[in-house]
């Protein structure tokens, strides 16, 4: 485990950089659409050691700690709540990581509301909440 | 729900399958008390662009840099299983952050309408909404203490709700009764498919 890097955003005194600036005043993601529950998992091979952490990498401290947060497979929406990123600037960060073929995105397939059968098991398990 | 195939296999860990349930409704109609009731709450915040709507109804004149709005918003999950999570989003319920509606909507399981019958209007953009879009959505009336209450079929008639939606009565603060509700919506989402109805949400 990689201790914070970003200041301690979980402080009350709030974050110490505007949300925004980990993307650069970007807003949008590149690439396709990610959705808020789309399931991110780093790529193997990739390692945080072994990449470019360094003041010329195009990818910022927080990019790293995304990686890191994606070892398993994890959804977006978790995701920015463990990192205490708006979800906005995680879907930036995992779009960066995926241009850089770090982490595989895989997004909800609109077919499998159709599976009765994951429905169902839905439907039982909440009966027993 | 169950995710597309990969554009690369070479994970051997299994994704986890998630179900994304919209709550709906108007402001301080119970959202958040349903959420916290019913599961694992955790601290979502989004950084929104602001739209031309809100741009007007927020003022901005002067303050033109001011591109982005913080929304909180309720998030909670309930992990049935492993690789089985059932996500829920509280839907902003001011008009200005209705622009985030299409997003959380797409690809959802369906959605909840929490109604209040001192204020019963309040729900019906949620309604219409959700009709609109042809999502599954039940409708649950929130049943506050001072409020006075109805029978279902005249609640259901000033709904103006097709009998096939499923109209019940809730405590948002209990939570069998939120999980029951839950479990409404899926049940109805499961009677959907058995009669064919192919879900129409796109973007």
């Amino acid at each position: 485990m990689t201790p914070r890097r970003d200041g301690g955003s979980r402080d009350s005194r709030g974050p110490v950089v505007r949300p925004y600036a980990v993307t650069s005043g970007r807003t949008k993601p590149s690439g396709a659409a990610i959705d808020m529950i789309a399931v991110v998992s780093a790529v193997r091979s990739a390692s945080v050691t072994e990449l470019d952490t360094g003041p010329e990498s195009a990818l910022g401290p927080e990019h790293f700690r995304v990686l890191e947060a994606c070892r398993l497979p994890i959804a977006v929406a978790d995701l920015a709540a463990d990192l205490d990123l708006p979800i906005g600037v995680v879907r930036i960060l995992i779009a960066d990581l995926r241009e850089h073929g770090l982490v595989n995105v895989r997004q909800p397939a609109m077919s499998g509301l159709a599976d009765i059968a994951i429905l169902k098991e839905v439907a039982d398990a909440l009966r027993k909440l | 729900m169950p995710y597309g195939n990969s554009d690369l296999l070479a994970d051997r860990v299994r994704a986890p399958v998630a179900i994304k349930i919209l709550i709906a409704g108007g402001f301080g109609v119970g959202k958040t008390t349903l959420v916290s009731a019913v599961s694992e709450v955790r601290p979502l915040r989004t950084e929104e662009r602001l739209s031309e709507p809100s741009a007007f109804v927020d003022q901005i004149d002067g303050v033109e840099q001011k591109s982005t709005t913080t929304v909180a918003m309720d998030f909670g999950r309930i992990s049935i299983s492993e690789d089985l999570v059932v996500y829920l989003f509280g839907t902003p319920g001011q008009k200005r952050f209705w622009f985030m509606w299409d997003e959380l909507a797409y690809g959802a399981l369906g959605a909840v309408v929490l109604a209040d019958t001192r204020r019963l209007a309040d729900c019906f953009p949620s309604v219409d909404y959700f009709e609109r879009r042809g999502m599954p959505f039940v409708v649950a009336v929130n049943c506050f203490d001072d409020a006075r209450r109805y029978p279902i079929a005249t609640m259901r008639t000033a709904l103006n709700l097709t009998a096939e939606v499923p109209l019940l009565l809730c405590d948002a603060r209990q939570r069998g009764s939120s999980r029951d509700v839950l479990v409404a919506l899926v049940e109805h989402a499961v009677a959907r498919l058995g009669h064919g109805r192919q879900f129409t949400s796109s973007r």
